[in-house]
């Protein structure tokens, strides 16, 4: 039970869970704004683990680490592109393709990667975003070195939880994209081009998702290795449903996932020897399933979700 | 002579090689109220398509106001003042009533909606036109008849001038449907003009200035409402005269099915409350009632897949337990679901499928499904029961309205049922189709079917009905032959009026 009460008043597992939640945050973002429109984006997964590549690259043959992450923002952009060429201009299916797109993007990348980067017994690494004390906060007791002292990417990610929920819900644009992913042909019936608004959506949410891979290399780590991703992509496509669409849960929900991983991670050091660590890792998980169970009854799922919309078809 | 406020003039459309408008030329004045008759398939639709933007004309054009409107453009359409209301409704069922009605009203680049602003303009035109409704409803929570009060909101909120409705009581009650042309007259002495579609004869004679009728594409006649009558209408309509089937007196055999004191609880409310009918062979039983009163479970009861709470049930005489859906099949319970979209056909499967599957073992070889007698079995409901505008092999999806039905009634009626539940069997037909439908399952009363007829239209019941009985909150009062029901009547015991004269008998 102290052990227990230690790690949790520890601020190293605080600042973790922030850490841990942002890659998760970005991707659940990028995810959620592709699916408030009306496309289910699986390429995520692909996708993360390209931006990871790209901007990791990017940065070892020279870029600054901003100009890295855009570089995987920007890549993103462009593999939402081709998921919307697909999806919404031919109308195929959103899962296959979203498959497809993740099975590409991350081939594509360890492709790349070998082909620029030689083949070493431990892999380059590069100088990682540094943490930001932000003045007065940061020096408070606890709070500060657990929250206020994370890498920009974090905060930015924070940021945008909170920008997208006053864009989605407070503004006009917002509202049509929203109406988009409801009823297409209503929004077509109001003077929206729904086929721009998804595309819009889906070349935004995947820079979002190539920046949440970006964060992997340029912050939390400071080399690329192709498994890197480790499945974080789906588990965003499971918080977008947790956090019944609203950027604001999915802030919470992405903070929740990375509280359980953080401290299971810590649970393992603890309780070494008693209790095989494999145990703990499945933590997260069986909790995220339980909760996904809970909260996703009541959500309201986009209604046109995954469904293609073509002009004066009803 | 004034100016039309709007005027379509040699509108013409081709869908490969049908032609859905050859020439049509109509026009409206202001605060009039002009129907658009057609049967399905008239090119109605069609023709207000190409006036709201959605489909390119191949020939003629559009004026409002003496002004050309660019053909294409729905936008332009929605800032020439024309507002449209769909059918099929264009909601967004997880957004609130405002957010439904603001879409696209404001510059998407703005930072910040003008939600309050919204909500003053949105109350102050529900209250002009006593379109009565919450803003913040989620619109999935409204009622049918008030998401259709959110379309037309939408539409004046557009500052719309020209409202076109598309059939707009094809999803009413009778009821919403009469309180509907109260405010569409309303709006029109508030200098509204509007346009609306219809086969219904009867609402077009109540509700509209000018009746403009459409037939095969061509505009047939136009009449003004108090120099016609139905059946001149009725006629122009269809071509040819249509006649009716006429019910001759019935020779009304044993009892085949009997319900007593029969309670259906879904949920821990009670559906059916104690209630006590029969039917028997030869015999049209008409349910009269507003729907959601309980009539969707009377239909679910007879096909098994709901089971009663209490009471007894009694099938050819012999008291029996829970029906499951197969039991009902095999004792020869014909149905004809009120949803035939969602419950009647499957849209995307072949008319063959859809035809046998309901009889699926005993069109089965060897465990394999038997292509060859399935569709030799729907080559002849086709041919018999004159199902237009598809092969065996072809989607039933492709079929009009009309025509699935028929198809529904035929793989019934082909094996001739001792029982046939029909459960809105006219919903949404036109005038053609409707008769076809009345024939056939008066045809089958005569044949020895015992029918139990599920309606909210009280033409029809009076028209097939050998004894009505009415449902009220899922209550049913006694029966009443055919003579004793008249509309009057009929209409008294809808509201739930036989409970006081019943008390007043004791």
């Amino acid at each position: 039970m102290i052990a227990l009460f230690d790690i949790l008043a520890s601020a190293g597992l605080w600042a973790a869970v922030l850490r841990i939640a942002t890659p998760l945050l970005f991707g659940t973002l990028g995810a959620l704004v592709c699916e408030r429109a009306g496309v289910l984006n699986l390429g995520i997964e692909g996708i993360m683990t390209f931006g990871a590549m790209i901007g990791w690259y990017s940065v070892y043959s020279g870029a600054d680490l901003w100009t890295g992450f855009l570089i995987a923002a920007l890549a993103g952009g462009i593999f939402g592109l081709l998921h919307a060429v697909l999806t919404v201009t031919l109308g195929l299916s959103q899962h296959v393709t979203g498959l497809g797109v993740t099975l590409f993007a991350s081939s594509f990348a360890y492709y790349i990667f070998r082909l620029f980067v030689p083949v070493a017994g431990t892999p380059p690494t590069i100088e990682p975003f540094q943490p930001i004390d932000i003045p007065g906060l940061s020096s408070l007791p606890f709070i500060g070195p657990a929250f206020f002292s994370q890498t920009p990417p974090t905060y930015l990610a924070v940021a945008l939880a909170l920008i997208l929920a006053y864009f989605l819900f407070r503004t006009p644009l917002g509202l049509a994209m929203r109406m988009t992913g409801e009823n297409p042909h209503a929004a077509e019936a109001q003077g929206i081009n729904p086929m721009i608004v998804r595309y819009g959506a889906l070349i935004f949410g995947s820079a979002l998702m190539g920046m949440a891979g970006a964060f992997l290399t340029l912050s939390a780590f400071n080399s690329f290795f192709p498994t890197m991703v480790q499945g974080r992509g789906w588990i965003c496509i499971a918080l977008v449903v947790f956090s019944s669409w609203r950027p604001g849960r999915a802030l919470l929900g992405a903070l929740l996932f990375a509280f359980f991983d953080g401290f299971q991670l810590r649970l393992q050091t603890a309780l070494s020897g008693v209790i095989p660590y494999q145990i703990f890792l499945m933590i997260p998980y069986i909790l995220s399933i339980a909760a996904l169970a809970v909260m996703a009854r009541r959500a309201r799922v986009p209604q046109a979700l995954m469904q293609p919309y073509r002009r004066g078809e009803r | 002579m004034t100016v039309p406020i709007l005027e379509i003039s040699g509108v013409s459309k081709t869908f490969g090689a049908n032609h859905a408008n050859d020439d049509i030329s109509m026009s409206l004045a202001k605060g009039e109220i002009v129907a658009l008759l057609g049967e399905n398939g008239a090119g109605k639709t069609t023709l207000m398509n190409i006036l709201f933007g959605h489909y390119l004309a191949d020939a003629g054009k559009v004026l409002v106001d003496g002004q050309e409107l660019p053909p294409g453009k729905p936008r332009e359409a929605i800032r020439a003042g024309i507002g449209m209301v769909h059918q099929h409704f264009s909601l967004a069922p997880n957004l609130t009533v405002l957010e439904n009605v603001m879409t696209g009203t404001e510059p998407l680049w703005l930072l910040k909606s003008g939600v309050n602003a919204a909500r003053g303009k949105l109350t102050a035109i529900s209250e002009r036109f006593g379109l009565r409704i919450d803003p913040d409803a989620r619109v999935g929570d409204l009622t049918v008849g008030e998401q259709q009060r959110v379309e037309i909101l939408k539409a004046l909120y557009n500052d719309a001038r020209i409202l076109v409705l598309d059939e707009p009581t094809a999803v009413l009650t009778n009821i919403e449907a009469e309180r509907l042309f109260i405010t569409l007259k309303e709006m029109a002495q508030n200098g509204l003009s509007l346009i609306f579609i219809s086969h219904k004869l009867d609402e077009v004679m109540a509700a509209a200035d000018r009746i403009v009728v459409l037939r095969g594409g061509r505009k047939v006649a136009e009449r003004k409402a108090s120099e016609t009558n139905k059946a001149e209408l009725a006629e122009l309509m269809v071509g040819h005269r249509v006649k009716r089937p006429i019910r001759t007196p019935s020779a009304p055999g044993d009892v085949v099915f009997e319900a007593i004191d029969v309670t259906v609880r879904t949920g821990g409310v009670d559906r059916l409350k104690s209630v006590n009918f029969h039917l028997r062979a030869g015999e049209v039983l008409g349910i009269i009632g507003v729907s959601g009163n309980g009539q969707t479970m009377l239909a679910k009861l007879l096909s098994g897949t709901v089971h009663r709470s209490e009471g007894e049930m009694l099938l050819f005489g012999k008291a029996i337990g829970d029906l499951s859906v197969a039991e009902a099949i095999a004792a020869g319970i014909g149905r004809i679901p009120e949803d035939r979209n969602h419950e009647g056909a499957i849209g995307e499967m072949a008319i063959w499928e859809n035809a046998i599957l309901e009889r699926l073992p005993s069109f089965s070889k060897h465990g394999l499904v038997d292509r060859k007698a399935g569709q030799e079995f729907a080559r002849s409901v086709i041919e018999a029961f004159d199902v237009r505008g598809g092969t065996p092999t072809s989607r039933t999806r492709l079929l009009s309205g009309g025509n699935m039905q028929k198809l529904i009634l035929g793989r019934n009626l082909i094996n001739r049922p001792r029982i046939l539940v029909a459960a809105q069997p006219a919903r949404g037909l036109d005038e053609g189709a409707v008769a076809a439908v009345h024939e056939r399952i008066l045809e089958a009363r005569n044949k020895g079917t015992a029918v139990l007829l599920i309606s909210e239209d009280l033409d029809e019941v009076m028209a097939l009905a050998d004894r009505v009985q009415a449902i009220v909150g899922g209550r049913l009062s006694p029966s009443l032959t055919a003579e004793e029901a008249d509309a009057r009547t009929l209409g008294l015991m809808m509201a739930g009026e036989w409970k006081a004269e019943a008390v007043n008998a004791l």
